[in-house]
């Protein structure tokens, strides 16, 4: 098994608590940092390669390079744990079980930064998840981990935590901001960036909790050292929530680089899909991400075997491949009905559409109905091609990606399973029985 | 300064100039439509999507394309960008897709609705979209809400361009209107369906693209392309309104009081609900002369003003072509004043 770096100690009795994690090392990095310039702290984290752990997959370190820095203007840095994406919930599980993790994390990229004041936006459901961090920072003020003068440094950072109302949309960065604001939580046009005018039209960095939590190994061994774990530019360890068909569903904590093949199957990791049956397809990074066919995900194109990096699930384009995404990995047996799966998806991004731009507001509605109706044996073929004209429409040209996490499932299902979706036309009264699959030949060109 | 390329055309337009406008100093066919954007709303843009365009060459520093389409109405001009509105085939794909969203839930009601004729939807699909829709489902439909006296709220017919929550937000001073709901099931509203009673809430009418707003004193009383456009102006003793107006005849009765709109709908001055809802005599207004409509919709296709010829480009004419003229007037010609050649 691979090293662990953030999970270390996650099973240890009471590690929730101050006292017993600074007895496992915490708050090292602080110290650490504390020692540093501000931007050795950023040098570090652009050393260490580091991509946002997020879904997009941006280096943070050059993201904290780009934050504006006129003289005399609060900064601020900002933690997304509206985690809502379908299929991931490894923050939720770090937060809940390392909530001092991500509060030194918070308070190394705050001194990072320059910013006094941070705030973590948690998602609106998370609200036991809320109440630990609370507990956690008040620790932290105690211990003189955060408030005035930090440990005698000169640094001061206020940390507080904000619960959303529960909406999908608020865990893109802007709307983020505007609900922190106290605003509705609409995506706001760009530019200008967060990094020029972000909360309160101040500098501001937004970092998923994952990212940040990551600084912490980081800083403790160093940039260099950090980087030379992973595969190419898909450095360190990764967070995966494991869902769907499997026979040891879960969090791991993985080295970049291991082949999709080995996670799925191996004793170690998730254990082969559940009452032994074969897999279909696998969502690889979260529910906005394209879905893969059974011999798409466990080998590229080209044949080589696929591995768990953000250059490998992307090899091939969207055409064979997909993306590394937040890391939520759903795996499917052979009983999955793509066509349901695929309306579902689309039913939840049709309810989660902020409907401020038209294109999203009006298409994720109507991708919701056709199939809706597809999968209920109302469709013809004429509307296979129709959700795809549909999707593409949206794709690309809305205001933040939600538009784009609607299309891309959508269009990928019928990339890949066409078929299936062929035969929900053909043969509506067979595909509308309970538990009724499409089990024709899968093979892909 | 910056100098760009809009559709080959070269313009030069002060830094921080938004695409759109650039594009609007150029004029004519080359002007991205624009459902949301409103000059005069700040924070206003961005959302309908109709005004995308392609820039083919970022900057002259940076001459790379931009990876998607911008909205050209937020997206201000670098010194030598290169924008394709109507060259692009893309462009042009895209915005027939936003014609078709805009229009799946619209109740395509225009035979009854007030706004025909001077509808920014109504003129944008027929210069944009097709003439079928692939839309099978039901259509979305809401209660009507009222919001008062003087306005007529129907959400059916909205297509969510927030200019008047902009307006309610930046006119009025306590603001009492917003969107309410997410996705296709937002919708504009006074919470708990209170009334809108500003003195300025009547402009919301005119910001308004589509007859989701309309004046309730204007209701069903005519077409618009059957009425007049007249300039006028009163005494206001409103401070913030100074009485600027466009006034409605149809025959001798002031239908309608609007206040007066620019080339692209957009208000020049706001006016107070006094003038707009309450002074509907001759009596009450000095009256200017006609109203230019220069727009491509219906409302403008029976001119009745005199088209202004300058009175130097007819001295100019040759005796004959003018004696010519007299004899056979291709149009009317008229001197500064209206008065006749």
């Amino acid at each position: 098994m691979g090293r662990k770096l953030l999970t270390e100690h996650v099973n240890v009795e009471g590690i929730e608590t101050f006292a017993v994690y600074r007895k496992h090392g915490g708050y090292r990095a602080v110290e650490k940092a504390l020692k540093m310039t501000p931007e050795e702290v950023v040098e570090e984290v652009k050393k260490s390669g580091l991509r946002g752990r997020g879904g997009a997959g941006f280096p943070t370190g050059l993201k904290w390079s780009f934050l504006a820095k006129p003289e005399g203007v609060p900064r601020y840095l900002v933690c997304n744990a509206d985690e809502s994406e379908p299929g991931t919930f490894k923050d939720r599980y770090l937060m809940a079980k390392l909530p001092h993790l991500l509060i030194e994390g918070m308070i190394a990229g705050s001194y990072a930064l320059g910013a006094r004041t941070s705030y973590i936006y948690i998602r609106g459901e998370l609200l036991y998840v809320l109440r630990i961090l609370e507990k956690a920072i008040a620790e932290a003020y105690a211990a003189g981990f955060l408030g005035e003068n930090i440990q005698g440094s000169g640094y001061s950072l206020d940390l507080h935590v904000h619960p959303g109302g529960g909406a999908y949309i608020c865990g893109e960065e802007t709307a983020l901001l505007e609900s922190l604001e106290g605003k509705r939580g609409n995506p706001r046009n760009k530019p200008p960036f967060p990094a020029v005018q972000g909360l309160y039209a101040r500098p501001t960095v937004v970092n998923n909790v994952e990212s940040i939590a990551t600084v912490v190994p980081i800083l403790n061994m160093g940039g260099d050292e950090y980087a030379k774990i992973g595969v190419g530019k898909s450095t360190g360890t990764k967070l995966f929530s494991a869902c769907g068909h499997l026979n040891k569903p879960g969090i791991y904590e993985l080295e970049l680089g291991v082949p999709v093949e080995e996670f799925i199957y191996s004793d170690e990791y998730c254990g082969g899909i559940w009452k032994g049956r074969e897999l279909k397809a696998v969502v690889a990074g979260g529910s906005s991400v394209p879905i893969l066919p059974k011999e798409l995900i466990l080998k590229t194109a080209a044949g080589e075997p696929r591995l768990m990096t953000y250059e490998s699930l992307s090899d091939g384009g969207f055409v064979t491949g997909t993306m590394l995404g937040s890391g939520g990995f759903i795996a499917m047996d052979e009983t999955t009905c793509i066509v349901k799966n695929t309306w579902n998806f689309s039913r939840f991004y049709h309810h989660e559409s902020c409907g401020q731009c038209s294109p999203c507001r009006e298409g994720t509605g109507w991708l919701e109905k056709v199939l809706h109706r597809l999968e209920h044996g109302h469709g013809s073929m004429h509307d296979i091609d129709l959700i795809v004209s549909v999707a593409k429409q949206i794709e690309g040209n809305t205001i933040c990606p939600l538009g784009e996490a609607a299309a891309w499932p959508v269009a990928a299902a019928v990339r890949h399973f066409r078929d299936e979706f062929e035969w929900h036309v053909t043969h509506p009264k067979e595909a509308t029985q309970p538990g009724a699959v499409y089990r024709g030949n899968l093979v892909l060109a | 300064m910056a100098k760009i390329t809009f559709d080959g055309i070269e313009v030069e337009v002060p830094d921080g100039t938004t695409i759109l406008n650039a594009a609007r100093k150029i004029g004519g066919g080359v002007v991205p439509p624009a459902m949301c954007y409103y000059t005069p709303l700040k924070g206003s843009g961005g959302k309908c999507r109709a005004c995308l365009v392609r820039v083919a060459a970022g900057s002259t520093k940076d001459p790379r394309p931009m990876p998607k389409l911008v909205a050209s109405c937020i997206t201000p001009v670098q010194d030598g960008m290169v924008v394709e509105n109507t060259t692009s085939q893309q462009v042009l794909d895209v915005r027939k897709g936003i014609v078709e969203m805009l229009l799946i839930n619209h109740p395509l009601d225009c035979p009854v609705c007030d706004q025909a004729g001077e509808c920014d939807l109504q003129n944008f699909a027929f210069e944009h979209g097709v003439s079928t829709t692939r839309y099978e489902e039901e259509r979305r439909t809401f209660e009507k809400i009222d919001i008062g006296p003087y306005i007529q709220l129907h959400m059916t017919r909205c297509i969510l361009c927030y200019r008047c929550v902009y307006t309610a937000d930046q006119l009025t001073d306590a603001r009492v209107h917003g969107v309410l709901g997410r996705g296709d099931a937002s919708e504009i509203g006074t919470y708990i369906e209170n009334t809108i009673s500003n003195d300025f809430s009547g402009n919301v009418i005119d910001v308004c693209p589509v007859g989701a707003l309309t004046d309730k004193t204007f209701r069903f009383k005519q077409r618009v392309w059957f009425t007049k456009p007249v300039n006028a102006h009163r005494e206001c003793s409103h401070e913030k309104c100074n009485g600027h107006v466009t006034l409605w005849y149809k025959g001798k009765d002031v239908l309608r009081v609007t206040a007066r709109k620019d080339e692209y709908g957009e208000v020049k001055e706001w006016i107070c609900n006094e003038c707009r809802f309450e002074k509907k005599e001759t009596a009450d207004w000095i009256i200017e002369g006609p109203a230019h409509i220069d727009r491509s919709s219906v409302i403008a296709q029976n001119h009745y003003e005199l088209p202004v010829i300058n009175p130097q480009v007819i001295a100019d004419l040759p005796e004959s072509t003018v004696r010519e003229l007299e004899k056979n007037p291709p149009l009317k010609l008229g001197g500064p004043n209206g008065t006749s050649f």
